[in-house]
């Protein structure tokens, strides 16, 4: 794979489908975990490497076990188990070896099984269809897609923290207060993303 | 007892409609909500997939033993999930081609895993099933809803027929993810004024998260901490 392609498909992923912003992907955590910068982060870093490792994972089950056996209908439910026992894996692995980074990733590792980001990714990866224009992706494509949209994650839950915590002293009417004029502040914040469509196409031209 | 069957029933449609005042199930709610008709799709196929997991998890109560029901409630709502985006596939092609990648996604919805851990293991068959039907009418209202006035306002047509005035003067950004923020913003805050005094509302958070259960973090409050 060209550098070219590897920052076009990192790129893409991060800015013009930012998966929060502008696909509607794991919006629950982006709201529920956004009010202070440390938890916002500590949560798309695991989700980066849920993310990376579930790709690792199901991809080649698609490919090798799904689609040779001819069960693709099994997808939605395989993919589910898979992320699902892979983040209580990580977990009891990370709470064993590496006790430290269990500290500050741990807490956030269950509420990642749910994110539908991830599963997200992991279909997006090996279906057909792909934002990038490229059909079919490679193994090593499908694994820098899912960085690229990782990041555009830990993009959007950083911005948006800092946004929230200026929200949180101003004085918002009554009924606004609270989750309507976070939303509003968000698609504020998603409307800035529309200054990326068109760049990456040009600047790999 | 009558009674509370319909207060199980309607209870899902205002005072705790899973996506306005709960806030779950947020990501389908602005991603299938451009266009009126794919909203309807987009609630039935959840409603479908919500009845059915409810009605068998109340089933299984006891079957299923307390420290994995995650995994089977999961296993059970894809098994749904799968039967539905079949049948789509099948006598819906163009609503399945539309909902696209929002189709098994249905899976990770909270609102479904939300009301099987919060309702369905702990009532009744017929209860969990007034349960489902009332919070999955909550969701496709709010979602036709939503798009209705997305699509009303952003594309100038309802249903796909067009309205007279708006069709040559949309806001198109509505359509757009911006405006899809934006709506849900606005129906939140409306919601909050007209009903203010009657929903109890819960602070979104850790604890309206399904999995807060498995998450020592919520308990502590440690990711809701100023």
């Amino acid at each position: 794979m060209t550098i070219k392609l590897f920052c076009t498909i990192i790129l893409t992923a991060m800015f013009v489908e930012n998966y929060v912003l502008q696909q509607f992907l794991g919006i629950c955590p982006f709201l529920g975990v956004s009010k202070k910068l440390d938890s916002a982060f500590g949560m798309s870093v695991a989700v980066i490497f849920v993310m990376l490792l579930a790709t690792a994972v199901t991809y080649p089950i698609q490919h090798f076990i799904l689609e040779a056996l001819g069960l693709e209908y099994m997808q939605t439910i395989v993919f589910i188990l898979v992320i699902a026992a892979l983040v209580q894996l990580v977990e009891i692995v990370l709470k064993k070896y590496v006790p430290a980074l269990h500290a500050s990733l741990g807490v956030y590792l269950p509420l990642i099984t749910t994110n539908c980001a991830v599963l997200g990714v992991c279909i997006d990866n090996v279906d057909t269809y792909m934002g990038t224009g490229i059909f079919g992706l490679t193994f090593g494509q499908a694994l820098t897609y899912s960085l690229g949209a990782g990041l555009g994650f830990l993009m959007a839950m950083v911005l948006f923290s800092g946004v929230r915590s200026r929200i949180e002293d101003n004085d918002a009417p009554p009924s606004f207060k609270g989750m309507p004029i976070t939303l509003i502040s968000a698609a504020i914040l998603s409307v800035s993303f529309f200054g990326f469509a068109g760049v990456i196409d040009n600047i790999f031209k | 007892m009558k009674g509370e069957r319909l207060k199980t029933l309607t209870k899902g449609i205002i005072l705790e409609n899973p996506v306005l005042v709960l806030v779950l199930g947020t990501c389908p709610t602005l991603a299938t909500s451009t266009q009126a008709s794919n909203a309807f799709g987009m609630g039935a196929a959840a409603t479908a997939v919500l009845i059915c997991s409810n009605v068998f998890i109340s089933l299984l109560r006891r079957a299923i033993s307390d420290k994995v029901r995650i995994p089977c409630y999961i296993v059970l709502i894809a098994t749904f999930v799968t039967i539905v985006q079949m049948i789509l596939n099948a006598f819906a092609y163009p609503i399945y081609e539309a909902l696209g990648l929002y189709l098994p996604l249905i899976v990770v919805n909270c609102i479904i895993l939300g009301r099987a851990e919060a309702f369905a293991n702990k009532h009744g068959v017929l209860d969990s099933a007034l349960d489902a039907i009332g919070m999955g009418l909550g969701f496709t209202l709010t979602l036709f809803v939503m798009a209705s006035i997305r699509e009303i306002f952003g594309n100038g047509t309802w249903m796909g027929l067009p309205i007279p005035v708006l069709a040559d003067n949309h806001i198109s950004i509505l359509t757009m993810a911006p405006g899809g923020f934006f709506v849900f913003g606005c129906l939140i805050a409306c919601v909050n004024k007209w009903f203010k005094n009657k929903p109890k509302k819960k602070d979104f958070g850790c604890e309206g998260c399904p999995s807060a259960s498995l998450c020592q973090a919520a308990g502590r409050k440690e990711c809701e901490a100023k």
